[in-house]
């Protein structure tokens, strides 16, 4: 890569900052349910990082927390160095054009198309239609839906409608991706190829975090793992037996190997036939 | 582009959860028309009201045969009295005089005039003509024979005009918190209609103002629409029933009212306002973000 050791000594530099720092976060529900205790963890810059454990472990308190949708009751949460809890509401919103979310549920607008449906999500943080008609055929080419445009969410199967989510949360290319059990509702084929693109976005530099419950695929992937239970952190470890030069076709190939599926002809075909862009 | 997408967004919703908005604006065009009807009646009986009360006086009676001096007494002792807007004197002739021209065959059978001297006082605050009378009537001067003031009509003057404003007022409070109630609750089933939208909204950033000008644009539509029908009927009202009847009859003495064009943007004005309160006090509630 030219001008490569410029903009690696940046990187390095921005890496100083994580982008998403807990301090001893605690969150207790109304009614004294426990959703973290004394939380502490550090994710840098293009980090990809798996959040684990059972239903109720505190996984979507994180993502909730990340969001402001709600606060903590104790510790420090920064973004970029950005404290959360003394950040004033006016600046919410700004926060959240910065990161990205996915849901196992899509949250798509079922009367709205493909195109609308991210072109929507740009329309209300204030685009112009002239960058909007720029940047949404852009995403959905690189999540591989450009055939679908005007489709409806109930005309594209489970896969696509987590794409189109997908492009929505990264059309605007924030610096920070988050995924709530994106392949939650996915059959395991399917799951690979969501992940693949998470994977690719990350690989743009883009930090991801992804909440799921999928053991199996998490080890697979042997990428960092932060395993809670019950509100507390039981493990943060980066699985270091990956590199990071690997695409995300080489990884995709892995993960399918590794969880045995996909091996059959009819698959390997459709996955090359795709309009993939691989970095 | 902006003021386009609120109003596209204001015109799916309302279009989608007609019935809803079709109530909220039947309210509010009832109200509107409420308050049409009512404000230049009010005025017109308060105008009414006003000119009785103007004609309200004290007369004050002076005894036959009282002295010069006495009566310069009597008149002292008025025109120290507070609240006294102007004091004529009528003697014995002049009430003569007056009462021949109301009926003139009455009095040619009177030998003498039993008509006493008076004093008429017409009071500065027609409220307080009761004050004045009681006032003489306490350690009342030599020459006073009798205060006479017509204490019944006008206080059943006050009391009507005072009733008929109390009532508008009630009428149109209830009115107003119905419609601002409907707004409230067409607003409400509309962030649920859209709850989606708003979640998505809320999820990509867009600024709470961005999620809720939709909404208040959506109420104040309501109220528009309300407000203009209620100003179109009473303009109708007006010009099939008022104005005939104003010409041919001429009725009363017509005491001035609001003018149409002021009432219909006072009410047009209002409409928005109610519905806008309406969809405001149900963000609140409803559109934390």
């Amino acid at each position: 890569m030219p001008g490569g050791s410029r903009e690696q000594g940046l990187a390095r530099q921005r890496r100083d900052v994580p982008v998403v720092a807990f301090r001893d976060v605690t969150k207790v529900y109304d009614g004294g349910s426990v959703g973290l205790e004394k939380v502490s963890l550090e994710i840098g810059r293009g980090e990809f990082v798996f959040l684990v454990g059972p239903t109720g472990c505190g996984k979507s308190t994180c993502v909730r927390l990340l969001m402001k949708e709600i606060d903590a009751d104790a510790g420090e949460i920064l973004i970029s160095g950005h404290e959360l809890s003394t950040m004033p509401r006016k600046k919410v919103p700004k926060l959240r054009r910065n990161v990205g979310v996915v849901f196992q549920d899509f949250k798509l607008l079922p009367n709205r198309t493909v195109y609308d449906n991210v072109a929507y999500s740009l329309q209300v943080i204030g685009e112009s239609r002239e960058s909007i008609r720029r940047k949404v055929p852009d995403i959905l080419r690189l999540v591989g839906l450009s055939t679908k445009l005007h489709n409806y969410p109930d005309q594209l199967s489970g896969g696509e409608q987590q794409r189109v989510s997908i492009a929505r949360a990264f059309v605007n290319h924030p610096p920070l991706l988050i995924a709530d059990e994106p392949t939650g509702n996915l059959d395991p084929e399917t799951s690979i190829g969501i992940m693949q693109l998470i994977y690719r976005i990350n690989r743009t530099g883009t930090t991801v975090v992804v909440a799921t419950h999928d053991r199996e695929m998490v080890d697979k992937m042997r990428r960092r793992v932060i395993e809670l239970r019950e509100g507390r952190l039981m493990r943060d470890q980066t699985g270091g037996m990956y590199s990071e030069e690997e695409s995300t076709v080489e990884f995709a190939a892995r993960l399918r190997k590794e969880l045995g599926i996909g091996s059959d002809a009819h698959r390997e075909h459709r996955d090359h036939a795709s309009p993939l862009i691989t970095p | 582009m902006r003021i386009g997408f609120f109003l596209r967004e204001a015109f799916r919703a309302l279009s989608r959860s007609a019935a809803p908005s079709l109530a909220a604006m039947l309210t509010i065009l009832i109200t509107a028309l409420v308050l049409g009807v009512f404000i230049p009646v009010v005025q017109a009986t308060t105008g009414t009201a006003n000119e009785v009360r103007s004609r309200v006086v004290v007369d004050v009676y002076v005894k036959d045969g009282a002295s010069d001096a006495d009566k310069a007494a009597l008149r002292a002792r008025i025109e120290q009295l507070p609240n006294v807007g102007s004091l004529q004197y009528i003697s014995k002739d002049q009430a003569l005089a007056q009462m021949k021209k109301k009926n003139a065959q009455a009095f040619a059978l009177l030998g003498s005039n039993p008509l006493p001297d008076s004093f008429r006082i017409t009071p500065r605050d027609p409220g307080g003509v009761n004050a004045i009378a009681d006032s003489l009537r306490t350690n009342p001067p030599a020459a006073l024979d009798d205060v006479r003031n017509r204490r019944r009509d006008t206080d059943r003057i006050l009391s009507a005009t005072g009733l008929v404003k109390l009532v508008t007022a009630g009428l149109a409070a209830l009115f107003l918190i119905a419609s601002i109630a409907l707004v409230a609750n067409t607003i409400r089933l509309s962030i649920f209609a859209r709850r989606r939208e708003v979640e998505v909204m809320r999820l990509v950033g867009a600024t709470n103002w961005f999620i809720r000008w939709p909404f208040v644009i959506e109420g104040m539509l309501v109220g528009l629409m309300g407000g203009t029908l209620a100003v179109l009927l009473l303009l109708i009202g007006k010009e099939t029933f008022v104005d005939p009847l104003a010409h041919r009859f001429a009725l009363l003495a017509a005491p001035s009212t609001i003018s149409f064009t002021l009432l219909a943007v006072l009410l047009l004005v209002a409409c928005v306002a109610v519905s806008a309160i309406g969809s405001g006090v149900t963000l609140r509630r409803f559109l934390r973000v």
